[in-house]
């Protein structure tokens, strides 16, 4: 069927290879912190949990020297259209990197973790691996290299959810994740193909201008956008594709929890973003439906459900990890409520509370993983009396969650300020009743947030069985820095917002 | 100046922050310090304040300079938005006369609250903190003229209520907090919106940008025709008036909205009463006169009768669910609903007297409800109960806590020569002077009668008369066959001693002087309620359109 190719293409084809690489340094970068990872583990021997958690850490700041320097280099896509460099995944490469970094930190506290006996080995190198995945999901422009960027992140997902290989709630967790994730692959792929089918194209702006210029059948555009956003909403976690997320992130190593609930997140809505602004036709000028597919309305009704579910189910909730896990389905839906507006201040205010949320959730778990190590619980009730044993970790618990219901001055209030100051600027009816929703949910989440502030200030311990274990200096820098930055934000966004606003440039015309 | 007066307390709490948590003394005396210098700073204000400058609305020609006082402003935030043009977030602090006299209620009535915490023993700095949190939010929220910074410091102050009540409230503490949070959070939240979309729609003429500045909005003006809250989107100007309403009144708080009240109050420790009663409550009627009304006078001007029959309810209402009670404090409680309605018939009359009768009684009620929590709080630190009916016959044994409890009692049920009368009679004249409210007024006079009857059924059966059978105090006979009580576990002084004598004399002088002579407060308010009136007057507004 193929012909061999020539030694010219072949010639032409490394050449291409050879340029495109320039632009791909921070992947490479990272790809090789992978495996120096995986030979010092092999390498060393013994308790080595701290060097390689260090050698994590250092490593993956020193990624970010590598994406500073690409913001000398122009927007490009490279290696035959499948990848590309941009402002908006340039900001992406820092969140995650980032989020991998307190990844680590939180999992070298995580006394659970580190107990174990078969020892954290390859723990770090999945971490650095799911960090590549992300990176990649953000910049890929290729429906296949997005798929094979989104297995990345799975695999390494599923691996790190199981990781508490004694624990049954960990191994079902990871069955879980996984069986779920391979439906949801199974869709996104099926939804690839018959976009494939309808084009014969695979990169997403061609895909774009194939479906513009040559039209399409309506029913199976729907249909394959349908499906790829149940593989999309997996990853969001978003109502209805929320399932398996209240019970993986209870299952699974706090700090991993933590990951998935904003690393992973993140990733899914940064491909969310760049596949439907870019591939799917969509009404610039004001005309709805203007090709006939309705996206915008179905992704309405997610987020107004994802809201409402998470917050409204998070009441009942007593094991925190469960709790956070149902109000970061309610944030998926905040999140969404940016992308509808389909505008530039939407787009913008999506990545500004996406660090927002980065902050105050990795916060939280931050603290949830110290207490755990204190009590040895993760069950509401058990935080009776600790703000008075704990009072840093307390206070900063507490600033952390009013940061998510979203009240200033914190960061949490920013990205909500900017989300629905997109909405109403947008007008229309559905616009408002959105806010509303929004509004009125994150009432409701007051409620079951403060319930925890609520054990550990207003309520008296019961039984003085807690374990003497002193925080160390480090976790109390970690939580005052983070703490610290969330009321920073909270107050002076003007650089955040700006950046944002920078990284979102390159959608140009697409957005209004 | 304001920005001192505003985050003076913030900079004693973060002082407190590094005090070992053993140094009790040193952290109430920061916290004191600190309260002083804010009155100081009050005074000082209070003395260069210019009573001819009016406020409310910009000066001729847009800016605030010639209007508003002690004005500082900066940029805070400024956004490039693209399409939007800038966005800029002002750091804008201002008087008038609307704010100024409750930024000299605020800082007395730090004073008082810092004072009467002193017997907390319960975890001193993180309530010490806390408090000055809630008095930096405060303050800031009587002087911010940017929406922004004013809803950062409205939201501010939940945080801070709810620890304070919650850790430091009585038994039933969880629940009141988190009413109080609930409650409150729900009616700001629908500020946000409205906010946001006021900023859409409103340009300050000086810029042409878009602005969060209260001045501006306060000028019909101002806003851009065809914008989300623009003169012709009649809709969304009635919701947005309705539900920053609602925001105001759950603080005032206005019947149906007044449930979370009395369990706050019944659950919070003395101090914090105070604090509620005395200042947070005026926060919502200060947020009406200040951004509900000129923000929207059309509709106001429609909404005058339901504004002035909710006020009615809550005279009534609170007046005949005090006379029920039989803890004290929630009889206080439930006068304080009562008496806040007073303002809401005064800002429904929509003319001078009413206004400045409403605006007058805010003070007053701010004093002498500060004196009846703190009278309260006196008996229950003795007696460890507020049940009205296990006393009798106090006043022979504590003729000067009895004498306080009379001026303030006489004060509350506003006894001519007392500062109470002077506000409600301007509310009355004010009302019966506006044919909207006059029925209204008509039905309101019977709360004074009411109010009278609870307030002297209560003085009655606690300090006259003789010792019940059940009283909460032994009787005793000395050598010399003097009668003498005694309280369980109490071995203070048993009448007022010299802490309590500091934060209450003072309080009874301001409410006589200002009974006899209203002029100190009340001369500063007249130019700017007069503005305010002529601001939100149907004739300014057909000019206008």
């Amino acid at each position: 069927m193929f012909d061999m190719p020539s030694g010219a293409e072949i010639q032409s084809i490394i050449s291409i290879l050879r340029a495109g690489a320039g632009y791909f340094i921070p992947e490479l970068y990272l790809s090789a912190l992978f495996m120096v990872l995986i030979i010092l583990d092999l390498v060393l021997g013994g308790r080595k949990n701290r060097i390689l958690a260090s050698a994590t850490i250092i490593g993956l700041l020193g990624s970010f020297f590598f994406i500073f320097q690409q913001h000398a280099l122009p927007d490009a896509e490279i290696f035959f259209g499948m990848y590309s460099l941009d402002r908006f995944g340039i900001f992406f490469k820092y969140f995650f990197v980032l989020t991998g970094v307190l990844a680590v930190v939180i999992s070298m506290e995580d006394e659970h973790l580190n107990a174990q006996e078969s020892g954290v080995g390859e723990y770090y190198a999945l971490i650095v691996g799911m960090v590549i995945g992300m990176i990649m999901m953000a910049s890929s422009t290729d429906l296949l290299m997005m798929f094979l960027a989104m297995e990345l992140v799975g695999l390494s997902a599923y691996a790190l959810t199981g990781y508490l290989k004694r624990e049954p709630r960990s191994s079902e967790a990871a069955l879980k994740y996984l069986v779920y994730g391979a439906v949801s692959s199974g869709m996104l792929l099926y939804g690839f193909s018959l976009i494939y089918g309808m084009t014969a194209q695979t990169n997403i702006s061609k895909i774009s201008t194939e479906l513009t210029q040559h039209g399409y059948d309506p029913l199976v555009m729907i249909l394959a956008t349908l499906l790829v956003m149940a593989g999309l909403g997996y990853k969001m976690g978003a109502v209805p594709f929320h399932f398996w997320s209240p019970d993986v992130y209870e299952g699974a190593p706090t700090p991993i929890t933590a990951y998935l609930s904003t690393g992973s997140k993140a990733a899914g809505f940064a491909m969310l973003m760049r596949f439907f602004y870019v591939a799917v036709p969509h009404a610039v000028d004001g005309v709805e439906d203007m090709l006939g597919v309705d996206w915008l309305h179905i992704m309405m009704i997610i987020a107004a459900a994802s809201m409402i579910y998470g917050n409204v189910v998070a009441i009942w909730q007593k094991n925190v990890k469960r709790l956070l896990a149902y109000s970061s389905i309610a944030h998926a839906g905040y999140l969404l409520l940016g992308i509808i507006t389909m505008d530039q201040l939407g787009t913008q205010s999506v990545l500004v509370y996406l660090l927002g949320y980065l902050l105050m959730n990795i916060g939280a778990f931050y603290v949830v993983v110290m207490i755990a190590n204190k009590t040895g619980s993760e069950n509401v009730d058990d935080y009776k009396g600790l703000g008075k044993s704990m009072p840093l970790a307390g206070a900063a618990l507490t600033v952390f969650l009013i940061s998510l219901v979203g009240l200033p001055p914190t960061f949490g209030f920013v990205g909500k300020l900017m989300i629905f100051s997109a909405l109403i600027n947008k007008g229309g009816n559905a616009f408002m009743w959105l806010a509303l929703i929004g509004i009125l949910t994150s009432v409701i989440s007051l409620y079951y947030y403060m319930f925890i502030p609520l054990n550990m200030f207003l309520r008296e311990s019961e039984h003085n069985s807690q374990k003497d274990v002193s925080t160390g200096m480090v976790s109390k820098v970690v939580t005052a820095v983070l703490m610290f930055l969330t009321i920073y934000f909270g107050i002076f966004f003007q650089p955040v917002v700006e950046y944002a606003k920078y990284s979102v440039t390159m959608f140009g015309a697409l957005l209004k | 100046m304001l920005s001192l007066i505003v985050f003076l307390p913030i900079i004693a709490g973060l002082i407190i922050l590094a005090v070992p948590a053993s140094q009790k003394q040193i952290i109430r005396i920061v916290s004191l310090l600190a309260a002083i210098a804010q009155g100081v700073i009050a005074v000082l204000i209070w003395r260069q304040y210019d009573p001819t400058m009016a406020g409310i609305v910009a000066a001729p020609g847009g800016s605030p300079a010639g209007s508003f006082q002690l004005i500082e402003r900066v940029p805070w935030i400024s956004l490039n938005l693209g399409s939007f043009g800038p966005m800029t977030i002002e750091y804008f602090l201002g008087v008038d006369g609307l704010s100024i006299t409750m930024v000299i209620l605020t800082a007395l009535i730090s004073i008082i609250g810092i004072l009467s915490s002193w017997p907390i023993q319960k975890q001193v700095k993180g309530y010490f903190i806390l408090f000055n949190l809630l008095s930096t939010a405060m303050m800031g929220c009587f002087v911010a003229l940017d929406f922004f910074l004013f809803y950062v410091f409205w939201e501010l102050m939940l945080l801070p209520m709810y620890f304070l009540i919650g850790i430091w409230g009585g038994p039933n503490r969880e629940y009141a907090a988190i009413k109080f949070f609930l409650y409150t959070l729900f009616g700001s939240v629908f500020m946000l919106l409205v906010m946001i979309g006021l900023y859409f729609s409103v340009v300050d003429p000086l810029t042409g940008h878009h602005t969060f500045s209260l001045v501006a909005m306060a000028s019909q003006e101002n806003y851009v025709k065809g914008s989300i809250l623009g003169p012709d989107s009649v809709m969304w100007r009635y919701a947005a008036f309705i539900v920053l309403f609602v925001g105001f009144a759950i603080k005032v708080p206005m019947f149906p909205f007044h449930t979370w009240l009395p369990d706050a109050h019944v659950e919070a420790p003395t101090p914090i009463s105070v604090i509620l009663a005395g200042v947070l409550l005026k926060l919502g009627t200060y947020g009406m006169m200040r951004i509900n009304f000129p923000l929207f006078p059309e509709v106001y001007q429609a909404g005058l009768y339901v504004i002035g029959v909710f006020g009615a309810i809550n005279i009534i209402y609170g007046a005949f669910c005090a006379l029920a009670q039989q803890d004290l404090k929630k009889m206080v409680a439930y006068s304080s609903i009562s008496h806040m309605g007073y303002v809401l018939l005064g800002l429904a009359a929509a003319n001078s007297e009413g206004m400045l009768g409403a605006l007058y009684q805010m003070f007053n009620h701010g004093t002498i409800t500060a004196m009846l929590f703190l009278l309260v709080g006196v008996i229950y630190d003795r007696a460890h109960s507020r049940a009205i009916d296990k006393f009798g016959g106090l006043a022979t044994y504590m003729p000067v806590y009895a004498g306080m409890v009379t001026v303030a009692w006489f004060a509350s049920l506003g006894l001519p020569g007392l500062s109470g009368f002077i506000s409600e009679a301007f509310v009355f004249v004010g009302s019966f002077t506006s044919p909207t409210t006059r029925p209204i007024a008509m039905v309101s006079v019977l709360g004074i009668v009411f109010g009278a009857a609870y307030l002297l059924w209560s003085l009655q059966r606690m300090f006259l008369g003789k010792r019940k059978p059940d009283a909460l105090y032994e009787l005793e006979k000395d050598a010399h066959g003097h009668e003498h009580i005694h309280f369980h576990d109490w071995n203070g002084k048993l009448d007022l001693d010299a802490r309590e004598l500091t934060m209450l004399v003072p309080l009874a002088i301001i409410v006589i002087v200002l009974g006899i002579y209203p002029m100190p407060i009340m001369g500063m308010l007249t130019a700017s309620i007069n503005k305010l009136v002529t601001v939100l007057a149907p004739v300014a507004m057909s000019a206008v359109n």
